[in-house]
Formats: C-alpha cells, sequence, structure tokens
C-alpha cells in the first residue's frame, strides 16, 4: 500500500468512526464500541484487498464478505456508503422509520451479501460458499468478519472444523478482537484463549495481526490463503470504542446510548487524530 | 418413502448439476450413491445441523439447490434460527427434507418425532410446505420440488408405507390429490397417516356413507378451492394429521373456512393432543393411543354425519 492509499485509508476510517458517531445518536441505537472497533479494518478491506465494484455490487466475480458481527454493521454501512455503493444520504435515517438502514445488516442494500444480526450465522454460510466456489472452479474469495461473541456460538466452531477438514483455502475469518462483549471481558465470560493455537489445531493457519495499524492489516491480507489448502484467521488485536477516549474498553458501550453533548465530544476527538 | 425420495434426487441431480446435498452425518444405506456418484457436490458436516442448514444457504446463494436432509425434527427444530434468518429471509433455494415425519420413529421417543413441525415451518415467510403421503405423491412431489425456485419443507416418510394415491401424477403448488368422490362428508389428511383415512373413509361407505377423500400434500399454499368446495358440496369436514391440535393441518384448513366465509359447516381436527407422547410402540400402535386410529376418523364422520 502506498503512502497515499494508506492516508485515503486513515481518511476513510475517520468519516466511518463519524458517520457511526452520528448515526447511533440521531437514531438512538447502540453498538458503537463494535463500529469503532473495526473502522480501521474495513477502509482497508474494501479499498485495497477485495474485489468489489460498486457500480456492479452483484458482479458474478466479487469476491464475498460476510459480516457475521451484523450488530455492528453501521460501520460496515458506512463503508459502503462512501465508497459510492447506495447515497450516503441514507446514513441519516439510519434506525428511524422508513429508514432504509436497519440496526443490523440486510442483503436488501446494495453491496451487503448477507444478513446478520443473530450471531454465529456467518461462518457457517461462508462455508457454503467457499464450497460452491471449489465445486464451480471459481477464484474470488470468501472473507467472514467474526468477534469474541461470534466465536461464543456452537455454530461458529462447528464451521471451523468443517472448514479445517475440508481445507477451505479460499475462506478467511478476520476476528475483530476486542476482548470485550456484552456483559464484561471475554476472558471472564468464556475466555477464547489462546485463540490463534485453537484455530490452528482445527486445520486453520492463524497470525494476529494490530487491527488498528492499517498498513498492517493489509500486509495481512495481502497474499491469501495464508497457507494452501488450510482456511486463513486474521485475529485482529482491536480495542473497543477505539478512537474515542470515554469509550475505549468500556464494554457498556457495547449498548450504550449516546447523548447529543457526548456525541460532539466524541466527534471532536475523531477529528483530532491526524 | 425415503427410498423413492433419494431415488428421485438422483436421477434430478444427474440432469442437474446445481443439485447438491448437504448432510448431518445421518442417511446411512440411502445417500452413498449420490455421494459417490457427486462428490464435489456431497458434504457430511457432521452432527452439527446449524452449521449444515447455513452452509446450504451459502451453496444455495451461489446459484445452486442445496439438500439438507436428517430424521424427524433434527434438520428443523436445532436449526430453526438459520431456516428463518438464513435460508428464509435471503429466499435461498434450500429443501430440508426430513425422513420419518410424524412417529415415525415411534419406538425411539419424542426426541425423534417430528410431531410440531408443520406448524412452524408454515409459519415462516417464504417456506413451502410440502407433505406426501406415499411413495406416489413422494416421487411426484420431490420432482415438482426441484424445479420450484426457493425454500421447501418437505415431510417425507419413512421406509414400507402402502400406497394410497393409485397413479403417478404432476404434482402443483397449492394442489391436493383426490382420491375418491363423495357427499356425505370430506376428510382431508396430509401424510402417511392419511391410510387410516383411507381405511375409515372405505368403512363407512359399507355402512352407506360417501365421504369425499383428499390429500392435502401441499400445506403452504393450500389448495383453498379445493377446501371451498368440500364446505359448500358436503356435509361436513373432518382432517386427520400425525402432528400437534395446535398450528398443523387442521387449522390450516380452519383458517381457510373462516377467512373464506364457509365457516358454517360441521368440521372436526383429528390430531395429537397438546401432550408429550410418553407410551413406547411403532408408529400404527402410536397413532392408535393418540387418537388417530381409523375407528377415530369412523366416529366423527358418523357423529358429523347424524348430525
Amino acid at each position: 500500500m502506498t503512502a497515499q492509499e494508506l492516508q485515503k485509508c486513515r481518511e476513510l476510517a475517520k468519516k466511518v468512526r463519524i458517520h457511526c458517531l452520528k448515526m447511533v445518536c440521531k437514531g438512538k441505537s447502540g453498538h458503537i464500541g463494535s463500529m469503532l472497533s473495526m473502522a480501521d479494518i474495513l477502509p482497508v478491506i474494501y479499498t485495497q484487498i477485495l474485489n468489489v465494484d460498486p457500480a456492479n455490487p452483484d458482479k458474478a466475480e466479487r469476491d464475498r464478505f460476510i459480516l457475521s458481527k451484523g450488530h455492528g454493521g453501521a460501520a460496515l454501512l458506512a463503508t459502503l456508503a462512501e465508497l459510492g455503493f447506495f447515497p450516503l444520504a441514507w446514513l441519516d435515517r439510519y434506525y428511524c422509520d422508513n429508514g432504509k438502514l436497519s440496526g443490523h445488516i440486510s442483503h436488501h442494500i446494495p453491496g451487503v451479501e448477507f444478513s446478520t444480526g443473530s450471531l454465529g450465522h456467518g461462518l457457517p454460510v461462508a462455508c457454503g460458499m467457499a464450497m460452491a466456489a471449489k465445486q464451480a472452479g471459481k477464484k474470488h474469495r470468501i472473507i467472514c468478519m467474526s468477534s469474541d461473541g461470534d466465536l461464543n456460538e456452537g455454530s461458529s466452531w462447528e464451521a471451523i472444523m468443517l472448514a479445517g477438514q475440508h481445507h477451505f483455502d479460499n475462506l478467511t475469518m478476520l476476528v475483530d478482537y476486542n476482548r470485550l462483549q456484552a456483559l464484561g471481558k471475554s476472558k471472564d465470560i468464556i475466555d477464547l484463549e489462546s485463540l490463534k493455537e485453537k484455530l490452528e489445531i482445527f486445520g486453520w493457519r492463524a497470525v494476529e495481526v494490530d487491527g488498528h495499524d492499517q498498513q498492517a492489516v493489509y500486509e495481512a491480507m495481502r497474499d491469501l490463503p495464508l497457507c494452501n489448502g488450510k482456511p486463513s484467521a486474521i485475529i485482529f488485536h482491536t480495542v473497543k470504542g477505539k478512537g474515542v477516549s470515554f469509550m475505549e474498553n468500556d464494554y457498556k458501550w457495547h449498548y450504550g446510548g449516546l447523548t447529543p453533548e457526548l456525541c460532539e465530544k466524541a466527534i471532536k476527538e475523531v477529528e483530532a487524530v491526524k | 418413502m425415503r427410498k423413492v425420495f433419494n431415488k428421485e434426487l438422483l436421477n434430478i441431480a444427474k440432469e442437474d448439476s446445481r443439485v447438491f446435498m448437504i448432510l448431518a452425518d445421518i442417511g446411512y444405506g440411502e445417500i452413498e450413491e449420490f455421494a459417490n456418484t457427486f462428490p464435489d457436490r456431497f458434504i457430511n458436516c457432521g452432527v452439527a445441523e446449524q452449521n449444515m442448514t447455513g452452509v446450504a444457504c451459502g451453496v444455495a446463494m451461489e446459484g445452486n439447490i442445496a439438500i439438507t436432509y436428517s430424521i424427524a425434527n433434527f434438520p428443523t427444530l436445532r436449526c430453526l434460527e438459520q431456516i428463518r434468518n438464513d435460508v428464509c429471509y435471503h429466499n435461498a433455494n434450500v429443501k430440508i427434507v426430513i425422513i420419518g415425519g410424524g412417529m415415525a420413529y415411534g419406538e425411539l421417543g419424542i426426541s425423534h418425532h417430528s410431531t410440531e413441525d408443520i406448524a412452524i415451518m408454515r409459519s415462516l415467510p417464504n417456506m413451502v410446505v410440502l407433505v406426501p403421503c406415499d411413495p406416489v405423491e413422494t416421487a411426484a412431489l420431490t420432482r415438482m420440488m426441484m424445479k420450484y425456485d426457493g425454500p421447501v419443507y418437505f415431510r417425507c416418510g419413512y421406509k414400507g408405507e402402502p400406497v394410497i394415491v393409485e397413479r403417478d401424477f404432476e404434482a402443483k403448488l397449492g394442489g391436493s390429490s383426490l382420491i375418491r368422490d363423495g357427499k356425505d362428508a370430506t376428510v382431508f389428511f396430509a401424510g402417511t397417516v392419511g391410510i387410516n383415512a383411507k381405511k375409515a373413509v372405505e368403512e363407512l361407505a359399507a355402512e352407506g356413507i360417501n365421504c369425499r377423500l383428499v390429500s392435502l400434500y401441499s400445506i403452504k399454499p393450500i389448495d383453498k378451492d379445493a377446501i371451498i368446495a368440500a364446505a359448500r358440496e358436503t356435509g361436513g369436514i373432518v382432517v386427520l394429521e400425525e402432528h400437534n391440535i395446535h398450528g398443523g393441518v387442521g387449522s390450516a384448513v380452519a383458517e381457510v373456512l373462516m377467512d373464506e366465509g364457509v365457516g358454517n359447516v360441521p368440521f372436526k381436527r383429528i390430531a395429537m393432543p397438546d401432550v408429550n407422547a410418553t407410551k413406547v410402540g411403532c408408529q400404527a400402535w402410536m397413532r392408535e393411543q393418540y387418537g388417530l386410529g381409523v375407528a377415530d376418523v369412523v366416529n366423527a364422520v358418523r357423529k358429523m354425519v347424524k348430525k
């Protein structure tokens, strides 16, 4: 990634964060911490990694991106709107009566591959897409974003076992691993450690990356699969609420509502980052 | 019936390379030919029905026809959210096939009974619900299901079921099979328990009560015209099903009668009472125990006709 491309990713991440804060505040919704957590990753994969086209979102050879942590969907929606998949004005009506954008993402929106919201649904569907692509000899990649909570679900591990068993090396799981979930620290609820080792025991190749270092995100995803014959997992170490000091690493911002005053304060912090 | 289903499916899969079979480690003795003939279109997800359903949805989203297949309530209840959120919401071309509808696995206990499935499946948007009653309907409905683009729930029987519908036919969505005509009453049924309806109608005929006998093989959409005609042309309606009394075939028929303004007709549902089936026995014996026997149908019709 060139310095210019990296700068564009930084600017896009900043815009995504500001959109999410405004959307959550205006819509009186929640999950802002989960959105900010992956706000640096999405701009890199959507501008540098995925083969997708805003003018032709359904093109057959597109890479498939499934956001299994659908509660953070506003970050994906903001990314898609900034890239021109649909009008930015739609974001203003997020979570509002007669708006197009619901709190959890829907495939009725251009650019959204699959609807999620209840956790544990993304990886099984991604496995099916991976199987179908292999059977048809197609070369597109299937990438699924998971999370701490998403990996509590048994169905996620059913899919992890299957992908390893059948060597789905066209499948990549990204983990937004911020180590917090709805009611507290993951290590106090369901400790996934050591996640990398667990995935490798199940037949995956896994790496750990700083999910807020966009150059590192790019480097990790540039040459997929990580290992021929194995599904790839990229565990992004992230900070829930990243970019807003009073939200960072505080699980109450999994659900927490945002007042206009706090929203303004948060936006100022995000804008101040160079 | 499962042999007929698998044979039909295999024939269709030979002609249509979009057909995939997604299993959860069930199907011994039946699915091997598909697995061996089309190894790249077959996957056993292990004992993991949620994953089976999600994988099937992913396969179908890529333009294929994905079959999930297991026994009784395994491919429906454990993975209901995957059916609702993944398959139905995305209108994915997934066919959910169960072997052993009702109490076909009677001796195994309620973990292996499928007696709430029709109510649950027919409440899901985009879901078609098909319930064949014998090998003939199984073949006809399999062919129809595979031509239809969208989610289908297919409640198949098990093995050795007698023929109820005499001749092969072309099934249609929202259709039904008229097995015998009559004016005194109509006996509707769905599924393999229909053999008891057939025997009951024959017994009633011997005593001069002539019943119309109809297999409602398509529960959603349902054959409204056949139900309205029965209300208008015959003396009453009895519905027999191997399913909980709540929300199944009888409920579906009653909904049509009321919605269409033809509810002013003698009407009786014969279904499983709203209890957990704790008795142990084969399907035929269990039917007798839980009020789905030949005599139950005969008595219901007699009572109705006497009125």
